[in-house]
């Protein structure tokens, strides 16, 4: 388990990450969005001790983070990095290596990634022969060779093509599986809700929610309900207490002040003739982060 | 075919097998095992590349032609001169001149006319010598040196060496010196790559970043020295085929001294190169923030090698940390420094390294994440960030 408490951190006097506390919980898949300059990179940095933090605590597994079990960990940042005359295996097992590995690990650990992702056949070329969707998986295996016992990902799926979108989420999967915490920022929100297990919503250096993708859903659900009758569904606009969101033909969307008062609506429905579908409304996670930031 | 080998492949556990497996394994972590790695992957790159052996390359050949070109083209024949007559004989004999004798002023001068000889030595009673000289049309400056007599000198002081000879091991030891400390610039460079990639952040979230530091400056100085060495080896017997074995006992004593002063002022050069590197993040800004270190490789080399006659000048720069290296070796063969004085300046020299090494850390520290505008050295210093 990863716990961020408190964390705080300015630039040049001014705050950008105010009293940040989340946790990312072992074999979770933990989502980070918010905005361009919300705090993600400087959180994430925080966490890998790139940047210090000015106030408060990121700890693993109850302990304060020192370096070598720094060197545990995996990470991807924003911004793009290899050597780009350096082979893509020789590059790999470099990195492996200074994350402590040894020569053998190293080497068994890169031929095991390069073909899970597709490259092992570019394995002898300079990283800047590939194109830049290659040089992205490159740059994923980059994060994952040492098994790390934390991923932290920032922006990963930026740049790939939908294949390798979903090669890199099935990499991902699979080391939640394993119970490595995942911590990984995006801003496709439908990537980040098909994907993630947890979620945590900054806007402007504040964490404005976190918690489970459903418990957040549930949390932000107002009371919405949707209904498909036979026949016009226009008659709903005059009932108690209800505000019609959208209607078209059969299919009605209406706000009531509880889920109690939808009752009434659907006995009213069921009283004028048949009714295909009648239920609450869930948000998706764009409506939720529109509504928290 | 990958180098990877099919078998490999499938014999490696998948990821999901076992998801500590490298806990199993001896990792080895640490700020040494990190300076290894880097040092390792530095020296690597180097040596792989052309620029690398072309630089090289050139420099063995500059000195190997520096020692052996002289007897190809300076020639040790004497010139031959045709010769009338026992006084010119006489005069002749005690001169590295080749005579050849004949019988008349005209066939000496036919001689002359067609080259065979570069000038004709006659007997002349009327001349002050004895001899007259016959050229064709200019003066033979070589024949006329041959033939003046000097008196006999007693030096009441002979110094160790001669003046040629100081002259010319400086200039060799300033050649070394100064293509190497250059050099450093590789280091410069390798910093900025990694800023300007942006892999700076993976490597900083991974390994101390002293440790990255080290690893080039220990990279850039191993690889320098074994260059070093292999000139050692080279150039003596460059002079030996030379004939120039003269220059080499000249040269021979002072390395023990030059090495020393060599490595402190190399290691001195690459973490300022270092720094100069860390505070851009850009190749073509490079020059900007290395200008001063450029100044401190060439001032040295300029002021030596002009100045080595000068003593108050060699004396004040045989003390300068930045030129030490070269101007004390310098002032040990003209034999002319107290004994502790070596020692004094090397230990100054030391001291100056220990504390450039402490700034050059704290500040290439505080500057390597900064990407952007080329970083000034108190924000640097101040280990400000930037998001």
């Amino acid at each position: 388990m990863l716990e961020l408490r408190s964390v705080s951190r300015s630039f040049n006097g001014t705050k950008v990450l105010k009293e940040v506390s989340f946790d990312v919980a072992p074999g979770r898949i933990t989502g980070f969005v918010g905005a361009n300059g919300s705090g993600k990179t400087t959180t994430m940095r925080i966490i890998l001790g790139v940047l210090a933090a000015h106030g408060g605590t990121v700890r693993w597994r109850g302990q304060p983070i020192t370096h070598p079990v720094r060197q545990r960990f995996g990470y991807m940042p924003e911004e793009r990095g290899l050597y780009p005359k350096m082979k893509v295996a020789e590059q790999i097992v470099y990195l492996a290596r200074l994350h402590g590995l040894s020569s053998g690990e190293a080497k068994r650990n890169t031929a095991t990634l390069l073909d899970r992702l597709g490259l092992s056949a570019r394995a002898e070329d300079p990283v800047e022969k590939l194109s830049l969707g290659n040089q992205q998986r490159v740059q994923i295996c980059a994060a994952l060779v040492h098994d790390p016992e934390l991923l932290i990902l920032d922006e990963p799926f930026s740049g790939l093509d939908p294949i390798a979108v979903e090669n890199v989420l099935g990499v991902l999967r699979e080391y939640a599986a394993r119970g490595v915490p995942v911590l990984f920022s995006s801003h496709q929100l439908d990537l980040v809700e098909r994907l993630c297990d947890d979620l945590v919503i900054i806007s402007a250096g504040t964490i404005a929610a976190s918690g489970s993708r459903q418990t957040l859903r549930t949390q932000h659900a107002t009371p919405r309900f949707e209904l498909v009758v036979e026949t016009d569904a226009g008659w709903v606009r005059d009932q108690p207490g209800v505000t019609v969101v959208e209607l078209d033909g059969a299919r009605v969307v209406f706000d009531v002040a509880s889920d109690a008062a939808a009752q009434p609506v659907l006995r009213e429905a069921v009283s004028r003739g048949a009714v295909y579908s009648f239920g609450k409304v869930v948000p998706s996670l764009a409506e939720i982060f529109r509504e928290v930031v | 075919m990958s180098r990877l080998a099919e078998g490999e492949l499938l014999s490696s556990p998948a990821p999901g097998a076992s998801p500590t497996a490298a806990d199993g394994g001896a990792r080895q972590s640490g700020f040494w095992a990190a300076t290894r790695l880097v040092a390792h992957r530095e020296i690597m790159t180097q040596i792989r590349g052309k620029s690398f052996w072309i630089g090289f390359g050139l420099l063995v050949l500059a000195l190997l032609a520096g020692a052996i070109l002289p007897r190809v083209f300076g020639g040790d024949d004497a010139p031959v001169v045709a010769v009338v007559g026992p006084e010119a004989a006489q005069a002749v004999r005690d001169t590295d001149l080749q005579p050849r004798p004949v019988d008349s002023l005209d066939e000496a001068t036919a001689l002359v006319r067609s080259g065979d000889v570069e000038a004709a030595v006659v007997s002349d009673p009327g001349s002050v010598t004895g001899v007259r000289v016959v050229a064709f049309n200019e003066v033979p400056l070589e024949v006329t040196a041959a033939l003046v007599q000097t008196p006999p000198v007693d030096l009441l002081e002979p110094g160790a060496v001669s003046d040629g000879a100081v002259y010319a091991a400086t200039f060799v030891f300033a050649l070394v010196f100064f293509m190497f400390s250059l050099s450093g610039i590789g280091i410069a460079q390798s910093v900025v790559i990694e800023k300007q990639t942006r892999i700076v952040e993976i490597l900083a979230a991974t390994v101390p970043v002293r440790a990255l530091l080290t690893g080039k400056i220990a990279a850039y100085s191993l690889l320098t020295f074994g260059q070093v060495g292999v000139l050692a080896l080279v150039v003596p017997i460059a002079l030996r085929i030379g004939e120039q074995e003269a220059l080499l006992a000249l040269i021979a004593p002072g390395l023990g001294w030059f090495a020393p002063f060599f490595i402190l002022g190399y290691v001195l050069l690459a973490a300022m190169w270092a720094t100069a590197g860390s505070l851009v993040s850009r190749m073509e800004d490079l020059g900007s923030s290395s200008s001063v270190v450029t100044m401190l490789v060439m001032l040295p080399y300029f002021g030596v090698t002009f100045f080595h006659d000068n003593d108050l000048l060699l004396t004040i720069l045989s003390y300068f940390p930045f030129s030490a290296g070269l101007a004390m070796p310098v002032r040990m063969y003209a034999g002319d420094p107290q004994p502790w004085e070596p020692f004094a300046s090397l230990g100054l020299l030391a001291a100056t390294l220990v504390v450039c090494v402490l700034v050059a850390s704290r500040i290439y520290t505080g500057a390597l994440l900064q990407t952007g505008a080329r970083v000034r050295l108190v924000r640097a210093w101040a280990g400000a960030e930037t998001p």
